[in-house]
């Protein structure tokens, strides 16, 4: 197995070999965003063009530089130059494109976004000044739109594995937990619990012990951990050694949903290379540290994401949570020893390692230390997946990364942190991106997901779309969820179709709180979540609702159509009937 | 037992014995059925409930709890739609109402004539793209009613 000098020569060959090497190097956005603008027809139609036309290249499928607004995104790099960037390319805009700037070195009419690189390309603006990548400060994500997800030495020559290299032979386990738990990094997933400290209660534990990673990410309007195993499987991968070099962990389970293809595809390719090379298995880089990891995939289920029912549902079991005592340190996956990370807390890890604590503390603010992988979508000119130094405001995140919201329409709303987080209203503005500050203001940063929603749409309207799901997505194990949840959805929907009761309110707030002292988990506990701030910063729409029998936007006129199952049957179960009997 | 079910059977073990994780349960054994035959049919329940040492009733419980799983054959087709807060908020529901009432359809469910399954999905992980739909494994995103029937007039009859 070769050490990680000779993978990093290896590594630097490939990469001087892509970039200024004998031919163009062309590099396509084709994680999810760029799957559904149409990339993966925009890739057949330049391979046909440079076959037809007898050029050469390089082609590489990557995942996101974080401007999803801009997919399909392709860019071309000459040897020893720059990166050339076009963006909302079509199959139909692809041979004007080759044959200007291929064929004969000038920008095409069309599509040109601008330049990334050291020298100016051709006249082109230089893209590292647009706020959407100016304004980003990328680590988790730092190869993202860069490097191809599932090409090992492009990941090892941009600093890939330098992290584990030095924590298996300069540091001790103990140090580096001291090193995670001094730069401050808190769990990504939603709870922003200290890592370190949630990795120091793994340490005396027996093996087998074991690192699962938590990317069920359940949470509509976010898109950063798929967004990262499409991006840069190896960070994670990487990260998940590294954490389990500390722990003393011996397995690890990458937790992804079913159908999720191009997440799960890359991770599975990943980790197959990983163990080709030697960075997975036995010795890892020569050394005495071995880890297993394999991809476990989650059936379709919200609750899936909480610590608890992930490990159920890597035992094959429904994802139901556990009670707790024993917490997830003591009794884990198969009464095993477990810590439950995010795929976001795992990848920095790598990078925090190999530049230090300190360094990772110094970006941030207060108690919220590193970046925020924001996922900003809805009604906004630049929606993307922007990472940023936590400390940042919504409104620099709204306005000057996303551009506002589009066609003259005023901001109302933002929805944060998964549904469950609640909405703020257009008076948010100034809050930072800070765990403790936005919880302080009523949100949660949870996930990540910013949603912007403009004048056009009413809090009942929104509210009913956020309680449908949170009802939909109930497990159905405690009933203050089952039976909380469901009378929830039925209130709203009755105030949403002008069939409310002034005393609905009230009757919402004593569910809510009810759900809260006394369900199993997360999901309950926070159900009323959307409810609360919805009232608390619109009570004019639901006044219009219930005393006017009016919709202030007219959005709640048209009805919701929800699945129409709840757990634990699915829509087409047919329980079977005994042979001989008639139907 | 008839040979069709005999077939299926064998089908379906050689889907359950052809997994090579070192984490074989219900719930990975019930995904390599779904892979394979695109839905569950009562045989695979037995099946897995017997290579995995576990009651029937174990094997339901799984089964019927993830809304991935289905327990009819697909239609030759498939549509999502997602109706998450973001897509709802740019017209998923527009999309929604026009795809189910074209079928025919109130809700998620299958065509009569099984050549169309639609299902709404609670998160196509997409959401620069809003709204977003799903054809056959393919996302289709900033998705209109009219882009949306225009897919839907393109189906293979055939299937894919």
């Amino acid at each position: 197995m070769p050490s990680y000098q000779e993978l990093k020569s290896q590594a630097n060959e490939r990469w001087q070999e892509l970039t200024n090497g004998e031919k163009p190097w062309i590099r396509i956005g084709t994680a999810m965003c760029g799957h559904a603008a149409g990339a993966f027809q925009v890739f057949d139609a330049i391979k046909a063009e440079l076959d037809e036309r007898g050029i050469a290249a390089n082609m590489d499928e990557v995942g996101c530089l974080g401007i999803c607004y801009a997919e399909p995104l392709v860019d071309i790099q000459k040897p020893g130059r720059s990166r050339l960037f076009f963006g909302n390319v079509s199959p139909e805009d692809v041979p004007a494109i080759i044959e200007a700037y291929l064929v004969n070195d000038k920008l095409p009419e069309n599509n040109t976004l601008g330049y990334l690189g050291e020298n100016a390309e051709l006249g082109a603006p230089n893209l590292a000044d647009i706020p959407g990548i100016k304004m980003q400060q990328r680590i988790a994500l730092r190869n993202g739109g860069n490097t191809a997800p599932n090409d090992i030495l492009q990941y090892i020559a941009n600093g890939g594995y330098e992290g584990l290299n030095k924590a298996l032979f300069d540091l001790q386990p103990a140090e580096v937990i001291k090193e995670v738990t001094d730069s401050g990094l808190r769990g990504r997933g939603g709870a922003a619990f200290p890592t370190g400290v949630k990795w120091s209660f793994m340490v005396r534990a027996e093996p087998p012990k074991y690192i699962l990673c938590n990317c069920e990410e359940g949470d509509p309007g976010a898109y950063n951990d798929k967004g990262i195993l499409e991006s840069d499987p190896y960070t994670l991968l990487e990260g998940m050694c590294i954490a389990g070099y500390a722990t003393g962990a011996t397995n690890g389970f990458v937790f992804i949903r079913h159908g999720h293809e191009g997440p799960i595809g890359r991770t599975e390719r990943a980790i197959e290379q990983a163990y080709e090379q030697g960075l997975l298995g036995k010795n890892i880089l020569g050394s005495d540290f071995s880890f297993e990891i394999e991809v476990a995939l989650t059936g379709e289920s919200y609750v899936a994401g909480e610590e608890t029912a992930l490990m159920e549902a890597i035992e094959g079991h429904r994802s139901m949570p556990r009670f707790r005592p024993p917490f997830p340190a003591a009794f884990g996956v198969w009464g095993h020893p477990s810590t439950i990370n995010n795929v976001k807390s795992l990848s920095y890890a790598p990078e925090i390692i190999s530049k230090g604590a300190e360094w990772f503390s110094n970006i941030g603010v207060n108690r919220s230390t590193g970046t925020a992988i924001v996922c900003l979508n809805g009604k906004v000119n630049y929606p993307g997946l922007y990472e940023v130094p936590m400390g940042l405001t919504l409104g620099q995140i709204v306005n000057d990364i996303g551009g506002g919201v589009p066609n003259g329409k005023s901001l109302k709303m933002l929805q944060t942190g998964g549904p469950l987080g609640g909405v703020l209203g257009a008076d948010s503005m100034d809050v930072h991106i800070d765990f403790d500050e936005m919880r302080e203001a009523g949100a949660i940063f949870g996930s990540g997901g910013v949603i912007v929603i403009d004048e056009d749409t009413c809090a009942v309207d929104i509210t009913r779309n956020l309680v449908a799901f949170t009802q939909y997505e109930s497990c159905g194990k405690c009933f203050p969820c089952r039976l909380g949840m469901e009378q929830l959805l039925q209130v709203v929907e009755r105030i949403a179709i002008f069939d409310g009761k002034p005393e609905d309110l009230d009757l919402l707030r004593s569910i809510g709180k009810t759900m809260e002292a006394s369900s199993l988990c997360g999901h309950g506990q926070l159900g009323f979540g959307p409810i609360r701030s919805a009232i608390q910063h619109f009570e004019s729409d639901f006044a219009a609702h219930i005393e006017e029998k009016r919709c202030p936007t007219g959005s709640c006129l048209p009805p919701m159509i929800a699945p129409k199952s709840t757990r634990p049957y699915a829509v087409d179960y047919v329980p079977p009937q005994p042979q001989g009997t008639k139907a | 037992m008839t040979s069709l079910s005999e077939d299926l059977r064998l089908r379906i073990r050689a889907a359950i014995n052809a997994q090579t994780k070192t984490n074989i349960n219900v719930l990975s054994s019930l995904h390599a059925v779904l892979d394979d035959l695109g839905y569950i049919p009562e045989e695979a329940v037995e099946e897995v409930a017997s290579s995995r040492h576990v009651t029937i009733n174990e094997v339901w419980g799984v089964a019927s709890f993830y809304t991935n799983f289905r327990f009819t054959p697909p239609g030759a087709n498939s549509v999502e739609i997602c109706w998450g807060p973001t897509c709802h908020l740019m017209g998923a529901q527009d999309i929604v109402s026009a795809v189910l009432g074209d079928l025919g359809m109130d809700n998620e469910g299958d065509t009569p004539d099984n050549m169309v399954s639609v299902k709404l999905n609670t998160c196509l992980g997409a959401c620069s793209q809003a709204p977003v739909i799903m054809v056959n494994h393919r996302l289709i995103g900033r998705a209109t009613v009219d882009s949306a029937r225009a897919q839907m007039s393109k189906l293979p009859s055939s299937g894919h």
